[in-house]
């Protein structure tokens, strides 16, 4: 990978992860800048889920250092992970909302732990939400198993958003969603980046995310990042998986 | 002027006929309490100015929080009749406030209160949902019953390595804690016989009441209570997680009945081995029983085996073992009822398999009652 990028808000270095005999992540290196739109590719099964998992401390390494917002993770204590942890907003790639917690006491839920402010403030911070995720105020009352598999999506976006965090993880955010659904939360992803100044880390297999949304490309595969730049580099690029990826005939259909 | 970071402020400023709001510093979540109090301070303005601007050009971070509380000031001061604007904004923080503009000004409420009558209709619900219980059990009865019957008219549909499988998990995983629990109540029973009796100079009598209570009563109530707490509630847990991961449904477009391929096994494994393990039960707590007589009661085992050769009959032991399967069948159709009841939720799981162990046991006990009944009736 290219040299230290000095404005690295997530920085991997040499991390490898390993189930029973089987190395998922080997020796990988990565970073992620603040402010960008980081795409992150490869084939299903080649560990897309294990790193953005590992990153946020859910799988353990055998080896490596990972840095976000310049804190070592190993190195820091209970209350600087906490401080780590409230700055970043994770999305599941199957939402993962609190099934007992209506919509609108899981989107409150982080909130109301980690600020004291009054219960209508909570409640306009819900609805306000629930807007930028495209969802209407009615349905804050219901169950996650009374949504949609993409309604689910969105409110398990605007969970992650609730604190208004400086990085969100996305895992497969539209998959799932049609693709006006999916066009719309991509130009969503695009414009809370604008505005919050969001970094994102997401990833995906949607094309059209990758086009419209995406900065910059990451590649996984074997366990290393075999590229990572623009898409017009992954596209020159002569990786054999790279080109059936992006010269495919989905890709076709997406360039026009 | 210029861009001020730190702790959020909110200056008020004349400014020609009416008033500027002048936001410095960081408005974000961290500060919202903050920002709460010095919006709602704000808004009590309305009336003082005709028209008031708020300044937001020197904040040097903006967030939906913020941005919401800069929007409902001006919401609330433009209702006062008060002409307010917002001005300064950057134009990455204008879209901000203009995403969160789009939010409707009363929030839904919460409808969520505990009156008399709720509670009162709660327990009227409770009571006449007992009737729907039993129907529901015996509906479960039918249905598995159906399905045995189709299985011993096409053996090709019983799934074998399943009930096997089950076998292993109710059965043999068992074994241990249902030996040492028997052991020890045996050991407790025997102990407290002896204790007891030996003020009447009836020690010896002690084997007539371990081989009667062990063998007719406390063995199979105590296993059967055991395997309704370990398998019925695992039964509940498995079922009801396969519910709420559209399992079942999957199951059932594929053309399989879900009580044929996950319920029928689950019922025989269990009436297997419920009459398996209340005789190792039962063994263990005479075994217990005999151990503590001989230590501490000195009924040496030679006694101790003529004893209770001569106190029980073969009817002891049969009346014990024909309520195991019986048992059993109860405990494994509550479970399965619950399982299937399951909701979308993590708390309804919780809540189904609490109901099947608690019901599997009330159950459990009541029909050890009717055979009680039963077996005095008929001389047993």
């Amino acid at each position: 990978m290219a040299g230290e990028i000095s404005d690295a808000i997530i920085r991997v270095r040499d991390i490898t992860v390993q189930f029973g005999k089987t190395r998922v992540l080997d020796g990988l290196d990565l970073d992620v800048k603040r402010g960008e739109i980081l795409g992150f590719v490869g084939p299903s099964g080649a560990g897309k889920s294990v790193l953005t998992r590992t990153i946020i401390g859910l799988v353990p390494k055998i080896a490596g250092r990972i840095e976000v917002f310049g804190v070592d993770l190993d190195a820091a204590s209970a209350a600087e992970r906490r401080g780590v942890e409230r700055r970043w907003g994770i999305l599941f790639q199957q939402g993962a909302l609190f099934s007992s917690l209506t919509v609108r006491q899981n989107i409150q839920f982080p909130v109301r732990e980690y600020l004291k402010v009054s219960q209508r403030l909570l409640d306009e911070i819900m609805v306000a939400k629930l807007g930028m995720v495209g969802l209407k105020p009615e349905v804050a009352d219901r169950y996650p198993s009374e949504l949609s598999g993409g309604m689910i999506k969105r409110v398990a976006l605007a969970r992650a958003l609730a604190l208004d965090p400086e990085l969100v993880f996305l895992d497969e955010p539209t998959s799932g969603l049609d693709p006006i659904g999916a066009g719309d939360f991509d130009e969503l992803v695009r414009t809370l980046q604008r505005t919050l100044g969001l970094t994102v880390f997401m990833v995906t297999h949607d094309l059209d995310s990758l086009y419209t949304a995406c900065d910059r490309i990451a590649v996984l595969g074997n366990g290393k990042i075999i590229a990572a730049g623009s898409i017009a580099d992954m596209q020159a690029s002569k990786h054999p998986w790279l080109r059936q990826y992006f010269h495919g005939k989905r890709a076709r259909a997406v360039m026009g | 002027m210029g861009i001020v970071s730190g702790d959020p402020t909110l200056e008020r400023i004349a400014r020609g006929n009416g008033l500027a709001l002048c936001a410095t510093g960081t408005w974000t979540a961290r500060f919202a309490p903050l920002l709460e109090r010095m919006v709602a301070d704000a808004e009590k303005l309305g009336g003082k100015a005709p028209n008031i601007v708020i300044d937001a050009s020197r904040v040097s971070k903006l967030d939906t929080f913020g941005a919401w509380l800069i929007e409902r000031l001006r919401r609330s001061l433009t209702q006062g009749g008060v002409e307010t604007e917002i001005a300064g904004l950057s134009a990455n923080y204008s879209s901000l406030i203009d995403e969160v503009r789009r939010v409707k000004a009363e929030p839904v409420a919460e409808t969520d209160r505990v009156t008399i009558t709720g509670m009162l209709e709660q327990i009227g619900r409770s009571v006449a949902g007992v009737g729907g219980t039993l129907i529901g059990l015996i509906e479960m009865l039918g249905a598995v019953l159906a399905a045995a019957g189709h299985v011993l008219i096409r053996p090709r549909g019983f799934r074998l390595t399943s009930t096997i499988h089950h076998l292993e998990q109710v059965c043999w995983r068992a074994v241990p804690i249902v030996v040492l629990i028997t052991f020890l109540i045996g050991c407790i029973i025997s102990q407290q016989g002896i204790f007891h009796f030996r003020k009447f100079g009836a020690d010896i009598f002690v084997v007539d009441m371990l081989g009667v209570l062990v063998l007719r009563e406390i063995g199979v109530l105590l296993v059967a209570i055991m395997v309704a707490g370990r398998s019925g509630s695992a039964y509940t847990a498995e079922l009801g997680s396969m519910k709420m991961r559209e399992e079942i449904d999957a199951l059932r477009t594929m053309g399989f009945d879900p009580i044929e391929v996950l319920i029928l096994p689950r019922m025989l494994a269990l009436v297997l081995a419920l009459p398996i393990l209340a005789f190792l039960g039962a063994m263990a707590a005479l075994y217990g029983g005999g151990l503590v007589a001989w230590l501490y009661g000195g009924v040496d085992p030679e006694a101790f085996l003529l004893r209770l050769r001569d106190a029980i009959s073969i009817d002891h032991f049969i009346v014990g073992l024909i309520k195991a399967p019986v048992m059993a069948a109860v405990i494994g159709i509550v479970a399965c009822v619950e399982g299937l009841a399951v909701q979308g939720s993590a708390e309804s799981l919780g809540q189904h398999t609490t109901s099947s162990v608690v019901k599997g046991i009330f159950f459990v006990i009541v029909m050890d009652g009717v055979f009680a009944i039963f077996f005095a009736s008929i001389g047993m």
